[in-house]
């Protein structure tokens, strides 16, 4: 009976102290936006940021595309070749890309690349007391650091997703018009058919928007809440990866049923 | 209570801390502290590991409030200030931490400048001038163009120094200004402290374990112990006190009124062994 008292007790305080984290963080967000305009007047920090966390994640970013378009040609292929369809695959490819996985795969990526580095430079600033000494030196470290790497992840993650449809699509007409034989015609006009511009490429854009937010403020989040130790860096750190993947697939799902909700 | 350095100015403190009192929680970490520093004065806090001295500097810098009593830094209560108003306050402070923590993404030059580019509206090329003399102040002029991470640990020390006092500040706060430097980087900083003070005319509160260094150095020295002050003042009436705990302190005692065993039950009692065969 004890030992189920404690096990309660220990899952009632995991429960209290993540509430208690989850309303930290919907308080650090104001705090965030609250001094974004100070952190916008100073422009080139935010630019600064775009390049760290968009700009230096391209390369796997335009990899990870160009793969995933090679492997939606050769898939796609084999699938609708069956109902003879195959002249459909770029509306597929295409498709398949705004909607879900340039969004979805590149958030992915995102978080694991510039998610990750953000908040182990947050973190490594808090531990070496960097943040505290801007605080004592009455800069503000939530307008000076954390809001242009917020903003930096904000911007960069909708035109990191573009970038990756848009190599996943070149991927996909690679395999499927230059390596398989698909008609090049058809490939692209049924893709100009079939692609709407508000609902497939408007709402594969609000969801890279709001995926990079998430992410955005997780890990600047988890770098500013973590411990000062090398431990609580390293954990902090997949507490970051973890948690956006899990958030991000959980609003995906979210926003998939509500933008897609006719089909 | 240390007495103001001669001067024809009226005297107001730069720090008076009254009955001040702090705790997490219901731990209580000070209680009813009264300090006073004055313009001039180089003020040491010494106290064993854990005794709060770390905390009451953070009570100075604002860094955290005051549970009881009053924290006042140039005349201005703490307590009852805004985070604009403390900040206002806080461009009058410099502070010295452990590590220096100077920021690692900036050059020597860029996190000297760091202050001055914040605070002022001065052209780039009267910053450039300053830092540069700040630089030849600490000696590291010829280091402008490093990055922190090239720096040895007395350099990084320096450095922080001179990016601390970059605003000409009214009151500096030093953590542990001598943890883990060797003797001839200790002996630089330890100058380079009094001088900059004397220069500035400001007050300077530095937490610090090295007895020796700060007696010679400081104008007046508060021991923490227990969350309170067990004795103050000037480096002589230290050296020639009797109390256990100053005493021992300054020698270097293993055992006193800071005991040598963390408190614990009977060794005899934890041992499997009979009574008498246990030290």
């Amino acid at each position: 009976m004890s030992a189920l008292a404690g096990v309660l007790r220990k899952l009632g305080a995991r429960v209290v102290d993540s509430v208690w984290r989850l309303g930290f963080a919907v308080r650090f967000l104001f705090a965030v936006l609250r001094y974004s305009g100070q952190s916008f007047q100073r422009l080139p920090l935010t630019i600064r940021e775009i390049y760290f966390s968009g700009v230096l994640s391209l390369l796997i970013i335009l990899v990870s595309g160009l793969f995933i378009g090679l492997v939606l040609g050769l898939q796609g292929y084999d699938i609708l070749q069956r109902f003879g369809s195959s002249s459909a695959l770029g509306t597929m490819v295409a498709l398949s890309l705004l909607r879900e996985l340039g969004p979805v795969v590149a958030g992915l990526l995102f978080a694991s690349r510039a998610g990750s580095a953000v908040t182990a430079e947050i973190g490594l600033m808090k531990t070496t007391e960097q943040l505290q000494a801007m605080d004592m030196m009455a800069v503000n470290p939530i307008a000076r650091v954390i809001a242009p790497r917020f903003w930096g992840g904000v911007i960069s993650m909708p035109l990191l997703a573009a970038m990756f449809s848009a190599m996943g699509i070149f991927g996909g007409w690679l395999i499927g018009v230059v390596v398989i034989g698909v008609d090049n015609g058809s490939f692209w006009s049924q893709m100009q058919d079939a692609v709407d511009f508000r609902y497939d490429i408007v709402n594969g854009f609000i969801k890279s928007f709001v995926f990079g937010t998430a992410v955005s403020l997780i890990a600047v989040f988890e770098g500013y809440d973590c411990q000062p130790t090398a431990e609580g860096v390293s954990r902090a750190i997949t507490r970051t990866v973890v948690s956006s993947a899990l958030v991000i697939l959980a609003l995906d799902f979210v926003l998939t049923s509500f933008m897609f909700r006719g089909l | 209570m240390p007495q103001p350095l001669a001067s024809s100015a009226p005297v107001v403190p730069v720090v008076r801390l009254s009955q001040a009192g702090f705790a997490y929680g219901d731990n209580a970490v000070l209680r009813g502290v009264d300090l006073t520093v004055h313009r001039g004065q180089v003020v040491a806090i010494m106290g064993s590991s854990g005794s709060g001295k770390t905390t009451l500097l953070r009570l100075i810098g604002g860094q955290l409030r005051a549970n009881a009593g009053k924290v006042e830094v140039a005349g201005q209560d703490l307590g009852g200030l805004s985070r604009a108003a403390l900040y206002a306050l806080r461009r009058r402070m410099g502070m010295l931490f452990q590590f220096g923590a100077l920021f690692t993404d900036m050059s020597v030059f860029d996190n000297v400048a760091f202050p001055l580019r914040e605070h002022t509206d001065l052209p780039a090329a009267l910053i450039h001038d300053l830092v540069l003399m700040k630089l030849q102040a600490v000696g590291l002029r010829g280091a402008a163009g490093l990055k922190p991470g090239e720096l040895s640990g007395g350099m990084a020390r320096r450095v922080a120094l001179a990016r601390a006092v970059a605003l000409d500040p009214l009151l500096v706060l030093y953590d542990e200004p001598f943890a883990g430097l060797d003797p001839i980087s200790l002996g630089i900083t330890a100058q380079l402290i009094r001088r900059l003070n004397d220069a500035l005319g400001a007050a300077s509160v530095m937490v610090t374990h090295d007895v020796h260094v700060s007696l010679d150095l400081v104008d007046y020295v508060y021991f923490v112990s227990g969350g309170g002050i067990v004795a103050h003042g000037t480096p002589t009436e230290i050296r020639a006190s009797n109390d256990p705990y100053v005493h021992q302190f300054v020698h270097a005692e293993a055992d006193g009124p800071v005991p040598f065993h963390y408190p614990a039950p009977p060794l005899a009692s934890l041992l499997s062994l009979p009574e008498g065969d246990v030290p």
